[in-house]
């Protein structure tokens, strides 16, 4: 009981802590936008922001993006989902007015005011201005499932696991992420004519 | 002039058809092709396939990438339009708060209904699922045989275009040459499951999806299901033409543009327009079937949605094809002096014996698919191969601690990423990020293996929707309260499914992704979840115990009909669109008949 109201305590401080850099920080937007409705036009390509508000702060920005810069980097396959625009894509996310989108706002609002206060206890410095190790000594710390059951990390762990989820699903549903994943699909052709050879082979099934 | 207004409303039609779906647009086209005169009343708006469909649209277009919510709860691509398990200014009511005891009603208002998003899975009921009771002394008899069925199966999978193969197994029935389309070939994930099934005796084969695999065959087609009718023979010709074949990619539940699948959009409302016989209402909410001093139906009551006007069309027949509740709730609300109960409830049984599918799924990471060369796997957009029910000799012998069996849904594949794709990878690599996530993402996609068992429920006395004694809808109508009980039957089922998945995945090498659940309360999935209710208005051969008679015609009003679900006397595994349609085509020619000797 102890170590879990310590860990609330720390959670709610670094919650807390925000405001001292940046006024409208964890504020959350008291205007309740609706949903796109029953009936939307399913044709059309949507952009973030474009049905309702969005709700990072510039730090809240920055923060997010050296996030996703951290979770899915550039690699030889593909950009950084930074690069993609993928936390403009979680903040339309968190944004959303519906109930599950409503509460990982409030997940998502409170990491990254605890990744600038725990960046901020180590290195003196908000997340997104620390050095690349610096990140994955923080990062390190609440990546793993283990980090959900530490006493001190929990909170923040469960922060970072659904924060790399939306990253992914950002990044993999991008042309770029998509084409990571060797996707070669939705393209029109005349016949489907199943798994290459090779792949069966691989499998151990022989063709038919 | 097809679509009309209230205003533009004719008087004399033969028939008056509630529901556009695919009771609904069986009836309408059966009866508009042989030239009688058919008004259709959709609740839900009009809707274009060909202009709003989304085809090739990414994830990365949609809002949420696509996710579902409250407002689309199947992706912000799934074609249904203002429905899903609450429609504003809809509410239905239960009647318990307790756990398991809950029915969800998923509804779509718009033109062809629920048959815009679904899964295309098209089996025909089998020759022991029209006789249950006498096979176990469990739930009920029809009173038709598959042989009444068997030729409307016939010319519904020549009409709508299904794939699929004659496998000869045990009470899942073989198609005549010339029905089906060739199955489209199995994805390499298929495949192993079809191999390591065979090593537990699961036997896995094509399935059978209204999806087309080549073009239809408009030489042979309209003269098999229209004979020496050769107005209709030439409508439905032309029309066959225009529906393209699949060009494997999107998904179906998306609808089909280009009119590959079978939609009531797509297949039955088209030629049926095109006959000059049908004329469609839509936002017209239809809540009562008005009866005359005789007995007789005379009309249907509805409510203009755009601008709340209640209306009276009138016609020598009324067919009810709201989807099973729907309609049940009409007949329950059409009171009057003479039937104080609702219309067509003489019996006591309006409303009783709703029945949904034992539904419940588990999935698992299969290694030997990690890291597999790229290739398309979008095929025909959704499942190539299943599983039939395997187990009859078992249950037969007493085996079994459950009385009907289920059969198996496959996912597999490299498909179109999704925000799930590569979310919650952590039970196979403890959380990573950094450059290992992507190489973990690469590794695990399209290495998953998921698993839908679709059963078949027992009715049940305590499964039934009655008319909610305070609620109303926006427009003032009394809206449903459902009861609902699984029996041991159905969760003993559901607790084999995740037992038989779980020994699927290890005998693939794979691990499950959780655990399986064998508790059947908690492996079942929620009453009406897996949209598949029927009943509520069964057909009988004893006028004391069932609604309708074998024709789907109410035993209480002669010129009364009943041609969705609800009728069913027992829910079989398979899926029950294919038969919905079956029944309506048969229920239809009937009544073409009945007019034709002016007994209507």
């Amino acid at each position: 009981m102890p170590m879990q109201r310590r860990e609330s305590l720390q959670w709610m401080l670094a919650a807390a802590t925000l405001p001292a850099w940046s006024p409208t920080g964890a504020a959350v937007p008291k205007a309740r936008a609706t949903g796109y409705g029953t009936d939307p036009n399913l044709v059309k390509t949507y952009r973030a922001g474009e049905l309702w508000p969005l709700t990072f702060s510039e730090r809240q920005r920055r923060c997010a993006e050296v996030l996703c810069a951290v979770i899915i980097p550039a690699d030889e396959h593909s950009p950084s989902a930074a690069e993609l625009q993928v936390h403009q894509f979680i903040d339309e996310w968190v944004s959303a007015p519906y109930p599950d989108h409503v509460k990982d706002k409030a997940l998502i609002v409170q990491g990254l005011a605890w990744m600038d206060a725990e960046a901020g206890r180590r290195f003196r410095k908000p997340f997104a201005e620390t050095s690349a190790e610096q990140q994955h000594a923080v990062c390190d710390d609440i990546c793993s499932v283990a980090a959900k059951t530490s006493p001190r990390f929990a909170r923040p762990a469960q922060f970072f696991a659904r924060f790399r989820d939306l990253t992914a699903g950002g990044f993999y549903t991008s042309p770029q992420g998509m084409k990571d994943l060797g996707f070669v699909g939705n393209t029109p052709s005349e016949t489907f004519d199943g798994p290459p050879a090779e792949v069966l082979k691989i499998v151990g099934i022989r063709p038919v | 002039m097809p679509f009309v207004t209230p205003r533009t409303l004719q008087k004399d039609y033969d028939v008056i058809v509630v529901g556009s779906g695919a009771g609904g647009g069986q009836t309408a086209y059966t009866l508009a092709m042989e030239g009688v005169k058919v008004l259709m009343l959709e609740a839900g708006r009009n809707y274009d396939i060909a202009a709003e469909t989304p085809m090739f649209q990414t994830y990365a277009d949609a809002p949420l990438r696509g996710a579902g919510t409250p407002d689309k709860p199947f992706g912000f691509y799934d074609a249904t339009i203002d429905g899903g398990w609450a429609v504003p200014g809809e509410p239905y009511t239960s009647a318990s708060k307790e756990e398991g005891r809950q029915f969800e009603w998923w509804r779509a208002r718009m033109l062809g209904g629920r048959t815009n998003h679904w899964g295309r899975i098209a089996l025909r009921n089998g020759p022991y699922d029209f006789k249950p009771h006498t096979r176990d002394g469990l739930g009920f008899d029809w009173p038709i045989g598959y042989e009444d069925l068997a030729p409307y199966y016939d010319k519904v999978e020549m009409l709508i275009g299904v794939y699929g193969s004659n496998e000869g197994l045990e009470n899942t029935p073989d198609s005549p040459d010339g029905c089906l389309l060739p199955p489209p070939a199995a994805r390499v994930g298929e495949r192993l499951v079809q191999q390591r099934g065979a090593t537990l005796g699961v036997p896995v084969v094509p399935i059978h999806r209204a999806v087309l695999t080549r073009p239809l065959d408009h030489k042979t087609i309209p003269a098999k299901l229209h004979p020496g009718n050769e107005r209709a023979q030439r409508i439905l010709s032309a029309d066959m033409q225009a529906r393209a074949a699949c060009f494997w990619a999107t998904p179906c539940s998306r609808g089909c543009s280009i009119r590959a699948t079978y939609q009531s959009t797509a297949v039955h409302l088209p030629p049926a327009l095109a006959s000059g016989a049908l004329d469609i209402v839509c936002n017209a909410m239809a809540y009562e079937v008005v009866t005359d001093k005789a007995g007789k139906a005379t009309g249907v009551r509805f409510v203009d949605k755009t601008n709340g006007q209640h209306e009276l069309v009138t016609g020598r027949v009324v067919v009810l094809a709201a989807s099973a509740c729907e309609s049940v709730r009409i007949l329950l609300n059409s009171k009057s002096a003479q039937f104080p109960h609702g219309v067509a409830n003489s019996s006591g049984k309006l409303g009783r014996y709703v029945m949904d599918t034992v539904g419940s799924d588990l999935g698992g990471q299969i290694p030997l698919l990690e890291n597999l060369p790229p290739h398309n796997e979008d095929g025909a957009g959704g499942s190539h191969l299943y599983a039939p029910w395997w187990l009859y000799q078992q249950q037969a012998k007493g085996q079994m601690n459950f009385a009907r069996g289920y059969h198996i849904e496959l996912g597999t594949g490299r498909r179109m990423p999704s925000m799930g794709t590569a979310a919650e990878l952590e039970w196979l690599n403890g959380g990573t990020y950094g450059r290992q996530l992507k190489v973990d993402a690469r590794r695990y996609y399209g290495s998953f293996a998921y698993f839908s068992g679709r059963g078949e429920m027992i009715p049940n006395e305590q499964s039934y929707c009655e008319i909610d004694p305070t609620v109303k809808d926006k427009w003032g109508i009394p809206v449903l309260r459902f009861h609902w009980q699984w029996s041991e039957h159905e969760t003993r089922q559901a607790a084999h499914m995740q037992k038989t998945f779980a020994e699927i995945i290890e005998a693939m090498g794979g691990r499950v992704q959780g655990k399986a659940e064998l508790d059947g309360r908690n492996a079942i999935a929620a009453g009406g979840s897996i949209i598949h209710e029927v009943g509520g208005a069964i057909m009988g051969s004893d006028p004391q115990r069932s609604v309708t008679n074998a024709f789907c015609q109410t035993w209480d009003v002669k010129n009364l009909f009943i041609t969705d679900g609800a009728p069913f006397a027992s829910n079989a595994d398979k899926n029950p669109t294919l038969t919905i349609m079956a029944l309506a085509w048969r229920a239809a020619d009937h009544i073409a008949e009945r007019l034709r000797r002016k007994e209507l």
